[in-house]
Formats: C-alpha cells, sequence, structure tokens
C-alpha cells in the first residue's frame, strides 16, 4: 500500500478486547503497569498475541517496540501460543549426565516439533529449563505439575501416549 | 550555586552542581573514550569504556554517569584504567566481525579509533559469535547487526530526540538485539527513516547504502550547506568524491544540531538523476529541440524586448523561486524591475504565506516568523495549528514532541489527527475553515475568566475594546456549532495557552491558504497580544515557512507590491533609492500577484512569464485553468533543474543547477541568512540561476555583472536595513537571524521584544465567514490538502530520489472508515474524486486520521493532483488561493484486487 499513514485496524478480536479493557481499568494508564497488565493478559489469553500488545501499547502510550522489548526480555512471557499441557524436560547438570538429550529427542520426535515450540493442534508445548530440582530421579521432565523421573525416550512415547489417552478420556 | 573544585589528572577545576565527571572532563578538554554517550541524550553508563579512578578507590567509575563532588580526585587514564579499557574493547571486539579492511566505517569508526589507542592488535577470535542476517530491505541504510554493539545511542536517539520510537533493545543476553517489534522491517514500524540513528551510530552496524563501494572517509570532501527542503534550515554536510555527492551527514547549524529528516539525508539523490537537464531546450514545431546558450539566451532576449514593445512592459511577468538563493531572488525582481520594467514579480509565498505577511504586517509591522527555532523548548505551552509539523518540518517537529515529552503542554488545533494530536494535551479537531470562529471562542474564554495580560494590553497594544466587542458573541457554545469542537475543550485549551508563563503558537499553511487567510493570521495575532506573549523567548506567533527561500524570497522583494527589504514600490523616495543604485526608472506601479498573473495570462492581457523555478501547472488551485492561461501565451520561458510539467509547456527551457551547484544563501524561517555552499560542479552544460539571469539581462541591454554571490549581498545589504550588516565573512560560520541592520549587530532572534516594528500591536477584530465553497448535495464532502514527509512540494525532486520514491510511489485520498464504509470503499481501492474544477482518480487510504465527511489528498503527485480540485478563490488581501477547503465527492473506480 502507498499510504504510510494508516493506523491500521489490528485483528484484534472483540473478546480479546474486552478482556483487555477488563485488565486496563484495574490499572493506571502509564508506564509503569506495562509488567502487570502484560502479565494478566498472559493469564486470560494464555499467551501474549501481538494485536493484544498493540493495544496494550497504545492505551498506556508506552511505544510498542519497547513493550515487544520488554515481552521479549522475560522468560515468563510467551509471544506464540501455548499448549494446554506444558512440558518441561530438564537439562541441567545431573540430567546431562544421564542422558537428558535423548529425552528431549524422543519428546521432539514424538510431537514433531523442537523446543521451545508448540505443537500445531495447541495440546502440547515443549520447553527446556535447567533445573527442576529433582536430581535424584534425573533424567527428569514435567507435564504440567507432575514429574516423572529415570526416564529413557522409550518411556517417553509410552508416557505421551497415556497422557493422550488420559485427555480423550476426559 | 556554588561551585565545586574537584581535580582531574592534578589539574584543578570547578565545576558547576549538577555536573558529571565525563561533562567537566569534556569542558576542560580532557578526552575520555565513550561508546554510549551522546551529548543530547540520556546517561545510560551502557559501555563502561569511559570509567575513571576516584580518589584512588578500588572501583572504577563511568565518568558519564558519576556526579562530581568537592574534594573529589580523579586520574582518567591510569595504567589500570588502560587496561580495563582494553580489555573490554576486546570483549566488544570478541562478538565483532573481523572485516575493518572491507568496511565502510573504516576511519570513521570509535571502536576501531580506540582499539588502536588502547593497543588492541589482534581481535579475539575464541568465543561464540552472533550470527546475523544483514538488513537489507530498505533502500536508505543497512543495519548489520553483527557490527552492533548495543550502545543504545540509536534507540534513544529515535527515542527521545526524534519521538519516532520504532526501535528498542529485543531479548536477552548473547540474543539482545536492537529491532523493531518483532523484529519487523523498519518500514513495517514507526521509524520515519531520518538516519538519525545512522548518525550517531559509533560502529559499521548501520551504513548509509548511497555511500557503500563509494570510497574511504578520508577521500571524501565535506562542503557543509543549507539544505534545499524545507523552511527549517538544517546545515548538512556535504560529502563528495570524484565531483559526485557520495553521503550526507547532518551539519551543526543553529535549526538542527546534527540532526535531520529523511529528505535531508537521503532525499539529494536527485542531484545526479539522469533527467536533470543539462542543455538549453528551445521549442521548434512542438518539440524540444537541444541549443546553445548563445542561441537560447538570444532567442529569449529578443522575444521579451520584442513583446515588450509591442504591448509594453505589464504584458510581462516573472515568477521568481522559494527553491532559489536570495543573490537570485534579488537579481530576478531586479531583472523584472529594472529590465522588463514591470513590477509583475511574484513567487510561491503568495500560496503559502502571503496571508502571514499581510496579516503579521498589519498586526505588528513585521511578516516573519517572531521566534527562533531553538526556542520551542523554552516554551511552557505551545498552540500548533494548521501544521502538520512532523511531516512538513520534521526537525522542528522533533523539538515540539521533545517539548510535550519533558511537560510543556501541547494545544493541537486541526482537522486531521495529526501525529502531534497523539501526543497532544488538547485536541480541537476543528472543521476545515472555520479558524476564526475557533480563535475568536479562545480570545473570548480568556478575556471572559481575566485571563488577559491587562499591562501588556496597555502599554504595547491598541484597538482592544473594539476587539473586545466583537467576540462578544463567540461564546464556546457558539464556536461549538460552527467550529464543531466541544464547548469544554475550547475552555480548557484557552486556560492552558493563558496561563502558560510562556505560550507559543506555531502555525502553517492550515491558516494560511484560506480565503479568510489573513483573518486567520490576525485572530492568531489577537491571541498572541491579548496574552502577552509576543517579544520574550519561548512565546511568539511563529509562521512556518514552507520552502527553504521562501523567507528570503519575500526579504529580496520578489513580490508585486514591495521592493527588497518590505520597501513599497509606491515610495517615491524608496523608488528613487533604488533607481539610482540601479541606473534606470523604476515602474511605480504595484504588479500583480501569480494568482492575479495566470488569470491575465488567460484574458490576454500577461503575453509572456519568466518562470524561474517553480511548477505552478502542479503546486496552483484549480491546474486546468492554468494549463488554458500558460497555453494562451505568446511566449513562456522556464528556468529549472527538470522538464516539470510547468517546463514541458515552455517555449525555451533554460536549465538552471541545484543547490549544491553553486554558491549563495537562504534564509531559513526563523529569518536566519545561511550560507549555501558549491559542492559539486554544475551537471553538463547547465548554469547557475544567477550566471543566467544576469547574461539575459546583458543581452538586453542592461548591464549585471557580479564576480560571485557574495557582490551580489554586499549590494542587497547596501539597499536593504534589515540585511544591512550581512555579508558572507559574518556568516561563514554560523547564520544571522534578520533585522542585522549593521555590521557589528549580532542579529535578532526575538521581534517586538521592546516595542513592536510598527510601535503599538494592533489588535483587529474579525469575523468568521468560513470557506467558500460548503459540502451541499452534489459534492457532499469537504476536502482538505497538504503533505507527506517523503515528498516536497510538487515532488520534482522528491520523486526522482529513489528512496523516497519507494516509501511513497503514489498519492493517496485519506478516507474515514465510515465514510469509506457509507461509499462502498476499501484501503487500497482506486476511487475518483471529484470537485467543480475537475477530477482524478487516486488510490483511498482509510484511516481515522480524517474524520467523517473530510477527506485529506497529499498535493506532491502531478499524476493525482490535488490541485485540478481546489478552489482558486482567494483571500481578497493576501490573494492567496483557498487550498484546504472545498467541496468534493468521491466514488469507487475498482478495487484493490483489480487493480494490482
Amino acid at each position: 500500500m502507498s499510504c504510510t499513514v494508516c493506523l491500521c485496524d489490528t485483528e484484534l478480536s472483540q473478546e480479546d478486547k474486552s478482556i483487555l479493557d477488563e485488565i486496563l481499568a484495574q490499572h493506571s494508564l502509564q508506564e509503569s503497569s506495562l509488567i502487570p497488565v502484560l502479565q494478566e493478559t498472559q493469564g486470560r489469553l494464555g499467551y501474549l498475541p501481538r494485536p493484544a500488545m498493540e493495544y496494550v501499547a497504545k492505551a498506556l502510550k508506552v511505544p510498542f517496540a519497547r513493550v515487544y522489548g520488554v515481552a521479549s526480555f522475560y522468560a515468563q512471557f510467551h509471544l506464540q501460543p501455548r499448549g494446554k499441557h506444558i512440558i518441561r524436560v530438564c537439562q541441567g547438570t545431573a540430567c546431562h549426565v544421564r542422558g537428558a538429550k535423548e529425552v528431549l529427542k524422543a519428546f521432539e520426535d514424538e510431537l514433531g516439533i523442537t523446543a521451545g515450540n508448540t505443537t500445531d493442534d495447541l495440546e502440547y508445548t515443549l520447553e527446556v529449563v535447567a533445573c527442576i530440582g529433582a536430581c535424584g530421579l534425573a533424567p527428569t521432565i514435567m507435564i504440567d505439575d507432575e514429574t516423572y523421573g529415570r526416564l529413557t525416550p522409550r518411556d517417553v512415547r509410552k508416557l505421551l501416549r497415556q497422557t493422550k489417552r488420559a485427555a480423550q478420556a476426559q | 550555586m556554588k561551585s565545586i573544585s574537584l581535580k582531574i589528572n592534578g589539574q584543578e577545576l570547578r565545576a558547576r552542581p549538577g555536573m558529571t565527571i565525563l561533562d567537566v572532563a569534556r569542558e576542560a578538554g580532557i578526552e575520555i573514550p565513550t561508546l554510549c554517550f551522546h551529548e543530547e541524550l540520556s546517561r545510560v553508563g551502557a559501555c563502561r569504556l569511559c570509567v575513571v579512578e576516584v580518589g584512588g578507590g578500588s572501583k572504577l567509575l563511568p565518568a558519564c554517569t558519576t556526579p562530581v563532588a568537592e574534594g573529589m580526585e580523579v586520574l582518567t587514564h591510569s595504567e589500570r584504567i588502560n587496561a580495563r579499557r582494553k580489555a573490554l574493547l576486546e570483549l566488544y571486539l570478541s562478538d565483532h566481525p573481523a572485516d575493518c579492511l572491507a568496511c565502510e566505517k573504516c576511519g570513521d569508526c570509535r571502536l576501531q579509533d580506540y582499539a588502536y589507542a588502547y593497543g588492541v592488535r589482534t581481535i579475539p577470535s575464541e568465543g561464540e559469535r552472533s550470527q546475523r542476517q544483514l538488513d537489507d530491505s530498505n533502500p536508505f541504510f543497512i543495519r548489520d547487526m553483527e557490527k552492533c554493539i548495543l550502545c543504545g545511542q540509536c534507540v534513544r536517539m529515535c527515542g527521545e530526540i526524534v519521538g519516532a520510537h520504532a526501535i528498542d533493545f529485543t531479548h536477552r543476553g548473547f540474543q539482545a538485539q536492537v529491532a523493531a517489534a518483532y523484529e519487523m522491517p523498519l518500514q513495517e514500524s514507526s521509524c520515519v527513516f531520518c538516519g538519525n540513528c545512522v548518525a550517531v551510530c559509533p560502529t559499521g552496524a548501520l551504513i548509509p547504502k548511497g555511500r557503500m563501494g563509494q570510497g574511504r572517509t578520508w577521500e571524501f570532501k565535506t562542503v557543509t550547506t543549507t539544505c534545499t527542503y524545507c523552511g527549517v534550515g538544517c546545515l548538512l554536510d556535504l560529502q563528495v568524491k570524484d565531483d559526485q555527492l557520495v553521503d550526507v551527514s547532518p551539519g551543526d547549524g543553529p535549526a538542527n544540531r546534527g540532526k535531520l529528516c529523511v529528505k535531508g539525508r537521503f532525499g539529494l539523490d536527485f542531484i545526479h538523476h539522469p533527467e536533470r537537464l543539462t542543455k538549453p531546450l528551445i521549442k521548434k514545431d512542438g518539440r524540444f529541440v537541444e541549443s546553445t546558450w548563445d542561441e537560447a539566451l538570444d532567442f529569449v532576449a529578443r522575444r521579451l524586448l520584442e513583446i515588450k514593445g509591442a504591448h509594453g512592459s505589464d504584458a510581462l511577468g516573472v515568477f521568481a523561486s522559494a527553491k532559489c538563493t536570495n543573490e537570485e531572488n534579488y537579481l530576478l525582481q531586479k531583472f523584472a524591475r529594472a529590465v522588463l520594467g514591470t513590477n509583475n514579480v511574484d513567487h510561491c509565498a503568495r500560496l503559502c504565506h502571503a496571508s502571514t505577511v499581510v496579516g503579521l504586517a498589519t498586526a505588528f509591522g513585521s511578516g516573519a516568523m517572531t521566534n527562533s527555532i531553538p526556542e520551542v523548548k523554552l516554551a511552557d505551552t505551545i498552540l500548533v495549528t494548521g501544521s502538520n509539523t512532523t511531516e512538513a518540518h520534521p526537525v522542528i517537529g522533533y523539538l515540539i514532541k521533545q517539548a510535550a515529552a519533558q511537560g510543556t503542554k501541547l494545544i493541537v488545533a486541526d482537522p486531521r489527527r495529526i501525529e502531534l494530536a497523539e501526543v497532544a494535551d488538547v485536541h480541537l479537531q476543528l472543521l476545515p475553515g472555520t479558524n476564526v470562529a475557533l480563535f475568536n471562542g479562545l480570545a473570548h474564554v480568556i478575556i471572559e475568566e481575566g485571563l488577559v495580560d491587562e499591562e501588556f494590553i496597555a502599554s504595547r497594544t491598541e484597538g482592544f475594546d473594539a476587539l473586545k466587542k466583537a467576540l462578544a458573541k463567540y461564546t464556546p457554545e457558539y464556536v461549538q456549532k460552527v467550529t464543531s469542537v466541544p464547548a469544554d475543550l475550547i475552555r480548557k485549551a484557552a486556560r492552558l495557552y493563558a496561563r502558560a508563563e510562556r505560550g507559543a503558537i506555531y502555525y502553517s499553511m492550515g491558516i494560511t491558504q484560506h480565503s479568510q487567510g489573513t483573518d486567520n493570521v490576525l485572530a492568531i495575532a489577537n491571541l498572541a497580544m491579548l496574552t502577552g506573549n509576543v517579544g520574550r523567548p519561548g512565546t511568539g506567533v511563529n509562521p512556518l515557512r514552507g520552502q527553504n527561500n521562501v523567507q528570503g524570497a519575500c526579504d529580496m522583494g520578489a513580490l508585486p507590491n514591495v521592493l527588497p527589504g518590505y520597501q513599497a514600490v509606491a515610495n517615491p523616495e524608496l523608488r528613487a533609492k533604488f533607481a539610482q543604485a540601479w541606473g534606470v526608472d523604476l515602474p511605480e506601479k504595484p504588479g500583480m500577484t501569480i494568482t492575479e498573473m495566470i488569470p491575465a495570462a488567460l484574458s490576454g492581457n500577461i503575453k509572456a512569464l519568466y518562470i524561474c523555478a517553480e511548477n505552478p501547472m502542479v503546486s496552483d488551485p484549480d491546474i486546468n485553468h492554468v494549463r488554458k492561461a500558460l497555453e494562451n501565451l505568446e511566449f513562456l520561458v522556464v528556468q529549472d533543474i527538470f522538464l516539470t510539467e510547468t517546463a514541458q509547456l515552455a517555449d525555451v527551457v533554460l536549465p538552471g543547477t541545484t543547490f549544491a551547484e553553486k554558491d549563495g544563501t537562504f534564509t531559513n524561517t526563523e529569518r536566519r541568512v545561511q550560507r549555501v555552499r558549491q559542492a559539486v560542479s554544475p551537471r553538463g552544460d547547465s548554469r547557475p540561476d544567477w550566471q543566467i539571469i544576469c547574461e539575459l539581462a546583458r543581452r538586453m541591454g542592461y548591464e549585471m555583472a557580479y564576480q560571485d554571490p557574495s557582490a551580489i549581498m554586499d549590494e542587497i545589504s547596501s539597499l536593504t536595513p534589515s540585511y544591512g550588516g550581512i555579508d558572507y565573512g559574518r556568516i561563514e560560520e554560523e547564520g544571522l537571524c534578520w533585522p542585522c541592520p549593521t555590521k557589528t549587530h549580532p542579529g535578532t532572534p526575538v521581534l517586538h521584544a521592546e516595542r513592536f516594528t510598527r510601535g503599538l500591536g494592533k489588535f483587529t477584530p474579525v469575523e468568521a465567514i468560513g470557506p467558500a465553497e460548503l459540502p451541499d448535495d452534489e459534492y457532499p464532502l469537504i476536502l482538505t490538502t497538504g503533505r507527506n514527509l517523503y515528498h516536497f512540494h510538487t515532488g520534482s525532486m522528491t520523486r526522482r530520489s529513489e528512496g523516497l520514491d519507494w516509501r511513497l510511489p503514489e498519492g493517496y485520498v485519506e478516507i474515514n472508515p465510515g465514510t469509506a464504509r457509507d461509499m462502498g470503499i476499501k484501503h487500497g481501492d482506486m476511487v475518483k474524486v471529484a470537485s467543480r474544477r475537475g477530477e482524478i482518480e487516486i488510490r483511498a487510504c482509510v484511516t481515522p486520521m480524517v474524520p467523517e465527511g473530510i477527506i485529506f489528498i497529499p498535493f506532491h503527485f502531478a499524476e493525482s493532483a490535488a490541485n485540478v480540485l481546489t478552489n482558486p478563490v482567494l483571500d481578497p488581501v493576501a490573494k492567496i488561493p483557498e487550498f484546504k477547503a472545498c467541496a468534493a465527492r468521491i466514488e469507487k473506480v475498482a478495487s484493490l484486487e483489480e487493480v494490482s
């Protein structure tokens, strides 16, 4: 397009917009509210979609580049949609020596995604973490709030099948 | 305040409270290395290179953020410090490509300079290296983020100075980089491509594309000159090699202090454009044929003399040029008056600020910006009206945004939601052409609520009682009906402006280009005088002049009623002074304006026009009418750098030069006379315009010989009291603001300090009339016109700039989403816009920038020319046309999918 001046309509859905309005109403509209607003937005929407960040930027009068800068700085913020289930694969020292790499590879192969990403059906997000404090069980992983230890790549496949079945049963 | 004494490297120094160690060292000329420091930007202490030892303490402290304290003893270059700096540099270089040999920045790179200074002999090669894709996505500069050292100067420049906030630090740790949100290409961000980030980048991370492969910094010759685009008057450092312009960097001028906009920085490549005129052209059997200068000049001289002989001097007219230098405008009006014998000389000031010249001369006695540009930041409240400053005067726009960010109250009165409106405290979104009502409403509130400056009114002005009486009916509620601005916003704005210690008004063509333009200006002057906001720093009535030298062209008397320095043609004594100096009798009857010469050409009263570097076929209202008028002439000469839409109609075209190929002076919007310096030789056989005029005059029997433009300026200053103290020697380093009557006078940044130029300031009651053409059933919309950041005036230069054309290759009409929905128009559709004068096809830009019922078209584009549509109705006094409001209608021609 030729014109460079448009304030193009964002693709924010009406539903997301009313959620954001609700959140923003709880805060003073200034830069210092940015992090709490982003946290609550992620809490409600599951992650930080781009149109939501643009909306927050305008509302708080904080440049969009800075909002993105903050959101991309903190590990707690997610810019991509996250799965219903979060799988955290420990890569700490103990897990590393006991084969965490292979465990991770098994998850990647089974889910068809690399670490840090989410399956297309939005069921699983695969993450690596530094240590979950269960070194005695190394190599360990967490699926949501449940911890599993002493895993082999074979266990991974089994575990995933069980989880999927449990999900279907629900 | 008490001063602080301290020692740096054993040297006793005194400092003011609040200074940092670096400030004191810089003042004393002690060099401390820095990579992230810039004197105009906030201090972040990021690069750690400026660390110093304080009082033998164990910790090294950053000089840029450590405040001085009484008795401090500082070392800046101990062995320990130098070792630390060397280690830091090695760390920077450990994640930096080792390609100094081929790097464009080589020789001008701070990282390289410091590596040399601190003895870093090899670039450490162990460890991980950032792998980043070179960003080559825009035509202005490349972004090589592998060479970025994360000093953040670009981020702060973009946010704190330019106010674009396009980039910031993203991600964390080793992944951290400077980027726009989502690492999107800059053209999708709020980047305005001003290149000020490039100017402060200490390494090779940001490099202008134009200079790549052109040579080493030390091979370039730097020529400091004044920008040819708008009236801000930024200084440029042109980089020249082998008689070619290879790069432009910002100069350190009073108006710009090292900043530029996209046009000045990246838009000067038109100088070398292949379509430059390089030989005189004579039209033979309807086609242009190249000729020699002798043939062309002899022919022009003969024809002008013939027509003068047959029809008299007043059948001839000259359009001087706000693009040309003061010296050239002086010669053009001298040519009209002394050689042709007519006062029919005018220029495009008629189309932009004629109403300012008349209005402010009536109210104050001088029709120019009352205060200087840097004073923007001294104001407590700024009222910007009818000026889209960030697009039309970008560098002044930066200052206004900086002021607003630092707490200055900002009131924007504009029909469009322009960028400044986004950061304003109050946006008065008035209907186009209802300015008088709005200003009268503000004045009404100021009087009603007792916010006037009584002492100022009593001692400095006249006519207050009549004004007060006339304003009685302009209650906020009444004004709301006329302007559609809510009454409470009118009250709020009036209070903000009137209660300010220093209130400043900045305005431009949204005020002047109306059939009531002069009244608009008078109403603004009334507001300023009511509140005593004239004659002090940080206040004033500040018309932002459009062209680089429109102020100068007016000063030089390229106007039909005044000689240089606004000395009236009708005054016999003044006329006699010039007649004696020029050695001829001068015509006494004031001549015709541009907007009168065009109709006179159609009616046959004007037979020949000499148009120098103006393009009325795009810039003037009702272009179809202009075409008929120019075609009806017996003889048309156009002197220009390109074969413009106007030049195509000429009988003879004479190739002039650009500003980069000649010497002279421009006078910017703050009345500062600044040097223009030749950087490259004239292209082909083109000649500086002043030489062409002299040659032509000589062939017409009038000796006009000057050794150089400096000699012309000496003649100007001898005849023009306000320029009396100006010569090239005095303005070599920095320009002077007129009035500057004597060789020892320091110039006058603030006008009307003790008394108004006319004595007392004069209140003039003005009544709201509104635009001449209102929407009706047939033409239900109001069309207003203006500018876009990426183009200038009729686009003859900017549309031949590769980068600017890439950024904005075609015209567009802005239309509100509501109006667009009603008409079935979508973003990107081709639409037809029609008025009573004509119709154009143009692309629709659906945007909330304009309110419902109003459409906006930038006037730069000849193929979709806004001025086919505009109304040529004139302000009765200033003869300026009503570009800013006419009735129009719009309909869809083809959808985006069909045309692309």
